[in-house]
């Protein structure tokens, strides 16, 4: 079993009222209300936060991408991850990730994810996102019906760029480059290894499953939730015919340990709420740009985590039906143990990715959740999957088989 | 009126667009936009009174197949040109509304020749920083009532917004939308700023540009932009929203058959 540490860096001072007076959290969220001063002190709690969690034994930090919002201030996660390949020197740099249909040319992700391998000694997870509408098709103005599109082709180009060993020439049809010839190489062979987040799309878990990388569903309704999902891509899995070693598979969930049930409301339920009512306050237009969903994935009514919907459900939602219901795990040691396994196992996730700093919390209480989830969870949580090799693990980082 | 339905494929079957014909005299071909549903609003029966009106569902929308296989505005326009080939209209005169009538007017700038005269209501495809236009093919359901309507309480209004009643119509119903609008939009994402304004000067067709006196996502003075930008052209206000073909039909067929003549 793997356990990372993951940070989405939202922005922690948004004014009481923001998900009444302001429509969306994302894409146009008035930068009125951003504070730089502020904002300098939060990027570096961040990172303690992120450094802190290597020494206390998390397996790899995650890190990924959004733009134009509140809810996580990572236009570049390869920035964040570069100051970690510097300060952490075991888990692995999981960069989840960069996506890949908003550079151009791809071959920039080919070259600074190269970078971080070479930097880091071998410790990247490379991710590639297709991104959220918000960020691609609203942020960045990436045409939604040809987003998948020029997805697929930049990471033909990135992996080519990888791993074929002579100069070469790639014309596609979004990117011509004549002569392919990147410098750096990974120092990863044939590459790092390849995590690809998804929000339940039918053609992300194909296509994830035929090419043998991690799927990874980073989930804010909560593993109750997650697992049709997962189990979408488990069913895809099946029908390639190949194995079902849990590694194959990511799991974003959202935790909150204390020292018993009563003070972990006590303690975290503000900043939960924080986390649901305002970083997830996403306007319905900005939701999905038509096309950016296939058709396939709309027929198969795959519900989308944000909108009006979502809106509808997260509304309704206090601290227990937060726990209730799966959004969050969270109470004293023992709680979050037995529901921590629970999910693992009925998900069947080897790479367990944990939200410990959510919303609005201070860098006190989230090295307070970190700490004791190391020392209290997950010594409990690390033999699950005993007789399966993670073939999807950086080698050189903690828990790989060169480490 | 029920119009006649056909499909028509174009390039050994890379395209099959579906088209919608009724009436009878010169020919006229009427593009739709983004919250045209069905592809035969009311204004065509009555052009249909004079014309044989022909009006393409475009590719992506409503059983027409093959909008992957288009890259650009140009790429859609050169498709609508073999259309008209394979329909057999030498000449026809193009009406189109906002999306539909930057497919007209492309049409009558990249082949001049083609078009008889081109009458165009409140179309898509110039950008003033200053007044952009409305974002209407992301508008939640209700925020887009009002915008797209003049007065968004009229019957005509409150008929188009309602929603089917069964919960498997209704799923129907907005990936219907969601494909349609989707198709649109991959042409003139995320700015329907996609070279027209290079274009204009090229359009000799006798033009009218159309325009409801209270277009709130297309304002007037997008009209008066393309007013300055086609040679000759004129300019018709009437009553009505962006959808003025919907909530004024008769007076818009009178004004577009008065200038087709």
């Amino acid at each position: 079993m793997k356990i990372c540490f993951f940070h989405l860096m939202p922005y922690r001072f948004l004014p009481d009222d923001f998900e009444t007076r302001y429509r969306s959290v994302w894409v146009d969220v008035p930068h009125s209300l951003y504070d730089a001063e502020k904002t300098h002190g939060l990027y570096n709690e961040f990172l303690d936060e992120l450094e802190f969690a290597e020494q206390v034994g998390f397996d790899g930090l995650c890190v990924n991408e959004h733009h134009n919002n509140a809810y996580g201030l990572m236009p570049s996660p390869n920035l964040m991850a570069a100051t970690l390949t510097r300060r952490t020197s075991k888990a692995a740099i999981v960069v989840l990730g960069n996506s890949l249909a908003a550079y151009n040319p791809p071959l920039r992700v080919a070259e600074e994810f190269a970078m971080l391998d070479v930097i880091s000694g071998g410790r990247l997870v490379a991710g590639f996102p297709v991104g959220t509408s918000m960020d691609m098709n609203f942020a960045y103005g990436i045409n939604p019906a040809t987003l998948r599109e020029r997805y697929f082709e930049a990471h033909d180009l990135v992996m080519q760029a990888w791993t074929r060993p002579e100069v070469f020439a790639f014309n596609g049809k979004y990117t011509q480059v004549r002569y392919v010839n990147i410098w750096p190489q990974p120092l990863q062979k044939p590459h790092p290894p390849v995590w690809v987040p998804g929000g339940g799309s039918l053609e992300t878990w194909e296509w994830t499953a035929r090419l043998d990388y991690v799927y990874c569903y980073l989930s804010y309704f909560g593993y109750k939730r997650g697992k049709a999902t997962m189990d979408g891509f488990w069913n895809a899995i099946e029908k390639l015919g190949a194995d079902d070693n849990p590694y194959r598979a990511g799991f974003l969930q959202l935790v909150c340990v204390s020292e018993t049930d009563e003070q972990a409301e006590r303690d975290y339920s503000a900043h939960v709420h924080y986390f649901y009512q305002k970083c997830l306050n996403v306007w319905e237009g900005f939701a999905e740009a038509p096309g950016y969903r296939t058709l396939k994935t709309l027929q198969a009514g795959v519900q989308a985590q944000i909108g009006a919907q979502a809106r509808k459900i997260r509304q309704s939602l206090d601290w227990q039906k937060y726990l209730e219901q799966g959004y969050v795990i969270a109470g004293g040691p023992e709680t979050v143990r037995e529901q921590l396994l629970h999910c693992i196992k009925t998900l069947r996730v080897g790479h367990l990715m944990v939200l410990l700093q959510i919303g609005s919390m201070p860098k006190e209480l989230t090295l307070k959740n970190t700490e004791l989830f190391a020392t209290k969870v997950m010594p409990h949580v690390r033999d699950v999957w005993p007789g399966y090799t993670d073939r999807w693990w950086p080698a050189r980082a903690r828990g790989g088989n060169g480490a | 009126m029920t119009p006649a339905q056909r499909t028509v494929e174009l390039r050994g079957g890379a395209l099959r667009i579906r088209v919608l014909t009724a009436g009878g005299g010169r020919p006229l071909v009427y593009f739709h936009s983004f919250h045209d549903r069905g592809g035969w609003p009311a204004l065509l029966d009555r052009l249909a009174e004079r014309y044989t009106v022909y009006a393409p569902l475009h590719p992506g929308v409503a059983g027409s197949e093959g909008v992957e296989t288009l890259d650009d505005v140009l790429d859609l326009t050169l498709a609508y040109d073999e259309l008209l080939t394979a329909l057999g209209l030498a000449q026809p005169h193009l009406c189109g509304h906002f999306f539909g009538g930057m497919v007209a007017a492309e049409l009558a700038a990249v082949l001049p020749g083609r078009v008889g005269r081109l009458a165009l209501i409140a179309p898509l495809g110039l950008w003033l920083d200053a007044v952009p236009t409305g974002d209407v093919i992301i508008l939640p359901r209700e925020e887009l009532r009002a915008a797209l309507w003049k007065d968004p309480e009229s019957e005509a209004a409150r008929r188009w917004a309602t929603l089917p009643e069964s919960e498997e119509e209704n799923v129907a119903a907005q990936i219907e939308s969601i494909q349609r609008l989707s198709a649109m939009a991959r042409f003139v994402w995320p700015i329907p700023d996609k070279g027209i304004k290079k274009r204009l000067h090229r359009i000799s067709a006798p033009t009218m540009l159309l325009w409801g006196d209270a277009d709130r996502v297309n304002p007037i003075v997008y009209g008066e932009e393309w007013q300055r930008r086609i040679k000759g052209a004129e300019v018709r206000l009437l009553d009505g929203g962006h959808m003025v073909l919907h909530e004024s039909p008769a007076a818009v067929a009178d004004t577009i058959a008065r200038f087709l003549g």
